[in-house]
C-alpha cells in the first residue's frame, strides 16, 4: 500500500502486564487516505508494553522523531494524534473508537447555526462543494462558543462534538452532517437528536449520533482530548479524567460504518451494486 | 392562560418500544402540565366533543397475539398508523415498528434537489430512470430571484433533469426579470403543491424540506426527509421508516375573531417545546379545527416540524374535499383515528380563551403573550413563507390594515407564496372594505410592494435575497423559525406572529396585539 510510512521504537521500563485481546492496529496520517500497518507498535500497544514507564517514539517518513511518550496506551494515542497520526483498531467492523479532541456546544443546536442557509447552494454531490460546505461548518454559531473551522481552513481541529439536548433540530437540510463530516468531524455525542438531523447522519454516514444517559456539556471544554468508544458505549475525557456512559449506537452503528444506507443496503444485498 | 392539557398516562411498554435513537420524556416532565385521564373520542368528533366528560383511558397497546389462538385481530390504530398500514400493506402496524411505505409523491426543490438527484446518479447509475416520473415534483422556489450564480445553477440542474427523465411536473422558471414571464413557476413548494393537487388524503408524501409536514392538513402523511433518503425513493419509490406514536391535540370552542391558526401553534409549540413531538405525529382534532379553512389546518401541520414532530395529520373532511374540487381527479382514501386508538398523550385547548401569541427570540417555543411585548421596538415587519404567506394570511394582514385606516411605521415586506397567491392579492375584493383588494390596501398603508413569489427572507438566503436582514434588527414575521441567523444577521431578533398581530406590529412600530385594532 502506497502512503506514508511511520516507524516506530518501542522501549520497556517494567516487564509487560497481560496483552489485551489480538486486535491489530494500524497506523495512518489523519491526511492521507491509505493506512500503513507498523507491526510492532501493534505489538507494543497490544501487550500494553507501554504501561507505567514504556515509552514509544514516532518517526515520520523521514525518520525524524516526531515524539516521544511514556505511559499507557491510550496516552500513546492521545500523543499519536497530536503528531497528526491516529492509531486504529482495525477489527473490520468499522471504525467504532475515535480519538481526538472534542467542540463543546449547548441544548438546541439549529441546521442554521450548522450551516447557514445562504451556503445551500453548495451541492453534497459534488466533491468540490463538498469540501466547501465542509470548511463552512458551525459558522453560524454564536460567538460564545469558539470557531470550529478556523478562519482560513477547510478542516477542523474537532473530531467529536459534544452537545446537550435536541441537536440538530430545524430544518431537513442534509448539509447539516455533511458539512460536518466533510470538516473532518467524526461523531456527535449529544442528549438527544431532532429526528431528521439523526436520519441524515445515519443515511450519509457521515457522522456517529450518540446518544448520552445524562447532560454532559457542561462538564467538557472545547480543545479536551476525548476518545469515544462505541464498542464500550464510553466517552472518555483525557484531559479531565471523566468517563460517561453512552447508550448504544445500535443499529444505526452498522449503516454508518458502511458508509451510508446505500452502501449499507449494497454490502447486505438489499441492493444490486449500481452501475456506478 | 385557560389551557386545561390531559394525557394519556404513560405506558411504559409502549415507551419502550418506541426509543427512536431520540430521547423520550426523560423524565424532565417536559410537558410540564398537570394532567387528568383523556376521553376517548368517538369516531365522530364533532359529537364526542360536544360530550366533555371525562372517562378512564382505554387499554394500552395491545400485545402481539399469535394468528393461531385469536384469528385475525382488529387493532385499533390512528390515523397516521393507518395511511402508513395502507402504504406498506400491512393490516395493521404498531408505533415503533419500521415499515417500508410506498411513496405516492416525492417533492425537491433547487436547494436540495440537485443534491438529491447527485446521489440517485452516483447510487443507481447516470443512465438510470427515476422509479415514476409522475410521481416526481420539481419546485424551484428557495434562491430564485437573486443573482447568485450557483443558486441559479442549481435550478438549471433541475431542469437537465426534468427534460432527461421526462418529469412531468417541474415547475420551471427561465426567467427571472419577472416571474410573471414564466407560467410555469409556481413558488413555495408547499404552498404550490396544495393548489397543485399533489396533495390528498391518505397519501404518503416525501420532501425535501422540513415544512412538509405542512401537507398533513390533507390527511395524508407527509414528512421532510434529507438528500439520501429522497435519492433512494427516486429510485426505487419507497423509504424505511419508523412507525411514529401519536399527540392528539384537540381543539376546541370559538375562534376569537383576533386569533389565527398561528396563534394556535405556537401555543401548542410553547406548550411542548421544540422536542416536545420529537419521533411523533401531531394530530390536530376539534370543533375549531373543523371549522378551519384547508389554508389553517396547513398552518398549524406547517409548523409541526418546529415541535420536532415528524408529521402532522388533520383527519380529511367535506372541507378537504371542497377544496380538492378541480384540482385533482386522483381517487383518494380517508383515514380517520379510532375511537379506541392509544395516543401517547392527549391536550385540550378551549381556543375561545386564547389570546394573541409571539415566539420570541431566539426559538419557536420561546411563547410570549403579544400584549406583554408591547414594548418591544421593531424596525420591521415581515409577512410571507409557506408558514404566513399564503391567500389568507394576506387577506387577514389587509383586513386589520383597513380597519386602521392607518400607515405602516417600519418597512414592511410583502412575499407571497406563490403566483396564484400574488394573483389574488391583485383580485380578490377584502371582506368589509367595500370591494379593495390587498394590494390596494397594503398600497395605502404604505407597505412593500408585493415581492416575487419564492420563500425569500425566511431562511435568509443569497446575500442580495429581497427582505433579507443584513444588519442586527428587530422583525416580527409570519415565517416558522427564529433561531440566531434564521433571516440573515446572526444578530437579528426575530418574533413569529400570526399575519394579524405582524400588521398590528406595522401600524406601531412595536409588537402589538391584534386586538388594539380589531
Amino acid at each position: 500500500m502506497a502512503g506514508v510510512a511511520l516507524g516506530i521504537r518501542v522501549g520497556v521500563a517494567t516487564p509487560a502486564t497481560s496483552s489485551s485481546a489480538s486486535s491489530s492496529f494500524s497506523l495512518r496520517r489523519v491526511s492521507s487516505s491509505s493506512c500503513v500497518l507498523v507491526p510492532s507498535l501493534r505489538r507494543a500497544v497490544a501487550s500494553r508494553d507501554c504501561v507505567n514507564g514504556g515509552f514509544v517514539t514516532l518517526l515520520d517518513a523521514r525518520k525524524q522523531k516526531i515524539l516521544v511518550s511514556t505511559g499507557t496506551a491510550g496516552q500513546v494515542r492521545a500523543l499519536a494524534h497530536e503528531a497528526g497520526a491516529v492509531i486504529e483498531e482495525d477489527s473490520g467492523r468499522g471504525n467504532r473508537i475515535i480519538h481526538g479532541r472534542c467542540f463543546i456546544v449547548g441544548d438546541n443546536i439549529d441546521t442554521d447555526q450548522i450551516i447557514p442557509a445562504e451556503y445551500l447552494t453548495l451541492v453534497p454531490s459534488k466533491p468540490d462543494e463538498y469540501e466547501k460546505l465542509g470548511s463552512y461548518a458551525m459558522i453560524g454559531l454564536p460567538q460564545e462558543w469558539g470557531k470550529f473551522v478556523e478562519d482560513g481552513k477547510m478542516k477542523t481541529e474537532y473530531k467529536v462534538i459534544i452537545g446537550g439536548a435536541n441537536f440538530g433540530c430545524g430544518s431537513s437540510r442534509e448539509h447539516a452532517p455533511v458539512a460536518l463530516g466533510a470538516a473532518g468531524c467524526r461523531a456527535v455525542v449529544a442528549e438527544s437528536y431532532a429526528r431528521i438531523f439523526f436520519r441524515n447522519s445515519v443515511a450519509t454516514g457521515e457522522l456517529y449520533p450518540c446518544e448520552t444517559q445524562e447532560k454532559i456539556w457542561e462538564e467538557n471544554h472545547t480543545g479536551d482530548y476525548v476518545t469515544l468508544d462505541m464498542e464500550k458505549d464510553v466517552l472518555v475525557n483525557h484531559t479531565t479524567g471523566k468517563q460517561y456512559n453512552l447508550k448504544p449506537i445500535g443499529e444505526a452503528g452498522p449503516v454508518i460504518d458502511a458508509g451510508g444506507i446505500f452502501a449499507y443496503a449494497r454490502k447486505t444485498g438489499m441492493i444490486a451494486s449500481p452501475a456506478q | 392562560m385557560a389551557t386545561t392539557a390531559v394525557s394519556v398516562a404513560h405506558h411504559p411498554g409502549i415507551s419502550s418500544a418506541l426509543r427512536d435513537g431520540a430521547s423520550l420524556a426523560s423524565g424532565s416532565g417536559f410537558y410540564g402540565v398537570r394532567v387528568s385521564v383523556a376521553a376517548a373520542p368517538k369516531t365522530s368528533v364533532a359529537s364526542a366533543h360536544r360530550d366533555m366528560r371525562v372517562r378512564a383511558v382505554m387499554a394500552p397497546q395491545k400485545q402481539e397475539r399469535s394468528p393461531a389462538s385469536t384469528g385475525a385481530v382488529k387493532q385499533a390504530m390512528t390515523a397516521t398508523e393507518k395511511i402508513l398500514a395502507n402504504a406498506s400493506e400491512k393490516t395493521k402496524l404498531a408505533p415503533g415498528e419500521n415499515v417500508w411505505v410506498k411513496a405516492d409523491v416525492l417533492m425537491t426543490h433547487d436547494v436540495c434537489g440537485p443534491g438529491t438527484i447527485g446521489i440517485f446518479k452516483k447510487e443507481f447509475g447516470q443512465n438510470a430512470k427515476v422509479w415514476d416520473r409522475e410521481k416526481i415534483v420539481l419546485i424551484p422556489d428557495h434562491y430564485i430571484f437573486t443573482s447568485d450564480e450557483r443558486a441559479n445553477r442549481n435550478v438549471d440542474i433541475l431542469r437537465d433533469f426534468a427534460r432527461e427523465q421526462d418529469i412531468k411536473y417541474f415547475y420551471d422558471i427561465t426567467d427571472r426579470s419577472n416571474f410573471r414571464a414564466n407560467p410555469d413557476y409556481k413558488g413555495v413548494c408547499h404552498v404550490a403543491l396544495a393548489q397543485e393537487g399533489h396533495c390528498r388524503p391518505g397519501e404518503v408524501l416525501f420532501g425535501t424540506d422540513s415544512h412538509t409536514c405542512n401537507a398533513g392538513a390533507f390527511g395524508q402523511f407527509a414528512t421532510g426527509i434529507g438528500n439520501t433518503d429522497a435519492g433512494f425513493i427516486m429510485g426505487t419509490g419507497k423509504l424505511l421508516i419508523k412507525v411514529p406514536p401519536t399527540l392528539r391535540f384537540v381543539l376546541d370552542g370559538e375562534m376569537p375573531k383576533y386569533l389565527l391558526a398561528k396563534d394556535l401553534i405556537l401555543q401548542i409549540i410553547g406548550e411542548i417545546s421544540v422536542a416536545g413531538a420529537t419521533y411523533r405525529a401531531m394530530e390536530f382534532v376539534g370543533t375549531a379545527v373543523d371549522a378551519m379553512t384547508m389554508e389553517d389546518r396547513m398552518t398549524l401541520c406547517n409548523m409541526v416540524v418546529e415541535a420536532g414532530g415528524k408529521n402532522g395529520v388533520v383527519p380529511a373532511d367535506a372541507t378537504t374535499a371542497k377544496y380538492l374540487e378541480g384540482k385533482t381527479s386522483k381517487p383518494y382514501q380517508v383515514f380517520t383515528s379510532d375511537g379506541n386508538a392509544s395516543f401517547l398523550q392527549e391536550y385540550r385547548f378551549d381556543v375561545s380563551k386564547l389570546e394573541p401569541l409571539v415566539a420570541k427570540p431566539h426559538s419557536p417555543d420561546n411563547r410570549g403573550l403579544a400584549r406583554e411585548c408591547k414594548d418591544v421596538k421593531i424596525d420591521r415587519v415581515y409577512i410571507g413563507s409557506c408558514t404566513g404567506g399564503k391567500t389568507e394570511d394576506f387577506l387577514a394582514a389587509a383586513e386589520l390594515l383597513a380597519i386602521s385606516g392607518q400607515k405602516v411605521k417600519v418597512p414592511t415586506f410583502l412575499v407571497p407564496a406563490t403566483q396564484k397567491v400574488w394573483m389574488d392579492l391583485y383580485s380578490l375584493p377584502v371582506p368589509g372594505t367595500d370591494g379593495k383588494t390587498c394590494a390596494e390596501i397594503f398600497q395605502q398603508a404604505g407597505c412593500d410592494t408585493p415581492a416575487s413569489p419564492s420563500c425569500a427572507a425566511c431562511l435568509g438566503g443569497p446575500r442580495d435575497t429581497y427582505a433579507r436582514m443584513n444588519d442586527p434588527q428587530v422583525c416580527v414575521s409570519t415565517t416558522n423559525r427564529n433561531f440566531p441567523g434564521r433571516m440573515g444577521h446572526k444578530e437579528g431578533q426575530i418574533y413569529l406572529a400570526s399575519p394579524y398581530t405582524a400588521a398590528a406590529s406595522a401600524l406601531t412600530g412595536f409588537v402589538t396585539d391584534p386586538r388594539e385594532f380589531l
